[in-house]
């Protein structure tokens, strides 16, 4: 038995570990490269001269750090703001399109809100730009906030509605059984049920707002720019380390809230 | 007319849904501190017409009462009744002593009343010692005994229970059977109960409903329901029975005397609506019949044993009638002294007590 589950087993393929560590370094090698010589004391990118924080220094007090603090401040703004509306938005469509019963063209919505996540975002991105100059709507940090919060709904929405549909239709019945309004019902039982979802979706949407480009580059206005448009804008005249810098702080970021994500799904378990 | 001292009041329900209907003109009265059990095989309707009392489902035609009151059209929350749902749906989130005090705080008790209250449930299903605990850290026992704490904690003037020992083992769900009977009796509370295991509901009702394609068969003590079935479908789900095609030939001084195939007579108490020269069915239960090996008196039938199967406290004998249909027998285990067990192709007769058989309406 143990020797037949041995040999099933997919680490006994040949080519395995080959396969694994290539997909490991094709995956990580980029990153991995960024964050050592963000350390680096070089002016160099590519020439290795010793351990130093000069770039993160450099960061937050070097020529750039005016531009680059306003710009992750904007990205910060913009995403908290985006992921809260968009998170919003996505509960009550999830709480519609799964609390609400079989209606005529459900399938159709379901597939209505996802679909975003399949257009490719360059038309995304040209096709909001075109409707907010046809509606005269000035472009400018509004613009991208709007923007952002339309693209995040789909993000925020795929696990807060997987969660939901985890949860039985009893736990509202019993909950106005015992003598809860429906709004009690939703913010006592369902609401508290739906929460790690709800976070996930949340840390996703905030994820996707921080680092969007294409489309942000398209609303911006004039003179407005969130972190990646000015990392952009700042590789355009030559690469500098601290451009690794902040790439290795937004790095961190993302793995802080992907970590959160991770031991909110796990607590979730419990239950 | 909806009675004051009825707990329920169940007229002319109907239930669509679609084309489909669940449920066809159901009366029925559920008295006051009762324990009262619907019974029927899955799909005939018992569940629908729970979740219509709870008001989960709506009523498509007809009326619901409850201690007089008109509430078809009232929401869940506002019906004194409550639930103890089959998946015992308890809240995951909070741990056992905040969901037993849930309906009693949504009732309108402040916090620290409703706990107090859910402490005396807790109590009185003996699991003071968990009230911490989450939900998912009780044995579904425990849970079950939750559930139960908890619908019965907002006192409501009716418990409706939907199959709520289904996922107990056989031990546990014993226990859980007598336990709940007596929680009734404390309580004083009327109980519904759904079932579609037929013993459970024989043991702890004081009357069932036996309901079939969305139609009531027959509603009665545990013992009417057993000993006069009124149509074939009662006689055949509650119980073992030999249901045998018999014609009427004759009705006399209240006496119905019956052909067999094989030209075997079997007397039995008329039934009213079925009259001489009927084809109709008969039912007979096994343990109210006996075989000998003379014949007791003219009325009984000769036959020949097939086969006796041991099924521990009874032993089931397998008689063929001559020329005639196949018999099944119980002779208690206590009883084969006196009884006397028969070996396979022995000559024997079978013998009733007058009144066991009993004539079905189809």
């Amino acid at each position: 038995m143990a020797d037949v589950s041995a040999r099933l087993d997919v680490r006994t393929y040949t080519g395995f570990r080959a396969i694994t560590l290539l997909c490991l370094c094709i995956l990580y090698a980029p990153l991995l490269v960024v964050t050592i010589y963000s350390f680096n004391s070089s002016n160099s990118i590519a020439a290795w001269e010793g351990f130093s924080l000069r770039w993160y220094v450099d960061v937050f007090t070097g020529p750039e750090s005016a531009k680059f603090k306003l710009a992750a401040w904007n990205s910060f703004v913009i995403a908290i703001v985006a992921a809260s509306v968009s998170t919003a938005i996505a509960t009550l469509a999830a709480t519609g399109m799964i609390r609400a019963g079989k209606f005529r063209l459900r399938m159709l919505s379901a597939g209505l809100i996802s679909l975003p996540l399949m257009v490719p975002e360059i038309v995304t991105a040209v096709a909001t730009l075109i409707f907010f100059n046809a509606i005269g709507f000035d472009r400018g940090l509004m613009t991208i906030v709007l923007a952002h919060i339309a693209f995040c709904i789909p993000f925020a929405y795929l696990p807060i509605a997987a969660r939901m549909q985890g949860i039985d239709d009893s736990f509202e019945q019993a909950a106005l059984d015992l003598y809860a309004t429906r709004r009690q019902a939703f913010t006592r039982i369902l609401l508290p049920l739906m929460a790690p979802g709800i976070i996930s979706g949340f840390l996703l949407a905030f994820i996707v707002s921080l680092d969007d480009f294409i489309i942000t580059n398209f609303v911006k206005g004039a003179g407005v720019e969130t972190l990646p448009t000015a990392i952009f804008g700042a590789v355009k005249q030559g690469i500098k380390p601290n451009i690794m810098a902040i790439s290795t702080l937004l790095l961190s970021v993302s793995v802080v809230m992907v970590t959160i994500s991770y031991f909110v799904s796990k607590t979730d378990k419990t239950n | 007319m909806a009675r004051q001292d009825n707990a329920i009041d169940v007229r002319n329900a109907v239930k669509r849904y679609g084309s489909f209907t669940a449920l066809k003109e159901v009366s029925l009265s559920i008295k006051d501190n009762e324990f009262f059990t619907l019974l029927g095989p899955s799909g005939c309707g018992k569940t629908t017409l729970l979740r219509m009392i709870a008001g989960f489902e709506d009523v498509s035609h007809g009326s619901i009462h409850l201690y007089g009151q008109e509430i078809e059209n009232l929401p869940p929350n506002q019906r004194p009744v409550n639930t103890v749902f089959q998946s015992y749906a308890l809240f995951p989130h909070l741990n056992v002593l905040d969901n037993v005090a849930f309906g009693v705080e949504m009732k309108g008790a402040s916090q620290s009343e409703a706990r107090s209250k859910a402490r005396q449930m807790l109590e009185l299903v003996q699991l003071s010692d968990f009230s911490a605990r989450k939900p998912s850290q009780l044995s579904g026992g425990q849970q079950q005994r939750v559930a139960l704490a908890r619908a019965l904690a907002p006192q409501p003037k009716v418990l409706l229970l939907d199959e709520p020992l289904s996922a107990l083992d056989l031990k546990l769900r014993k226990a859980m059977q007598l336990e709940l009977k007596h929680l009734q009796r404390e309580t004083g509370i009327t109980f519904i109960f759904v079932t579609h295991d037929q013993e459970e509901a024989l043991t702890m009702s004081d009357r069932i409903a036996v309901m079939s394609a969305g139609e009531l068969q027959q509603l009665g003590t545990p013992r009417e329901i057993y000993e006069s079935p009124r149509n074939v479908f009662v006689a055949d789900f509650i119980g073992e029975t030999n249901l045998l095609t018999v014609v009427v030939k004759e009705i006399r001084d209240g006496n119905a005397i019956c052909q067999l195939d094989g030209g075997h007579e079997l007397h039995c108490n008329e039934v009213a609506g079925i009259g001489v020269g009927s084809s109709v069915h008969l039912s007979l239960r096994p343990e109210r019949v006996f075989i000998s090996d003379k014949p007791r008196e003219s009325k009984s039938l000769q036959g020949k044993v097939s086969e006796n199967i041991f099924i521990g406290t009874d032993i089931t004998t397998i008689v063929n009638l001559t020329d005639g249909p196949t018999f099944t027998v119980r002779t208690s285990n206590s009883d084969r002294g006196s009884k006397g067990i028969f070996e396979p192709g022995s000559d024997v007769y079978v013998n009733m007590e007058p009144g066991a058989a009993r004539l079905l309406i189809d």
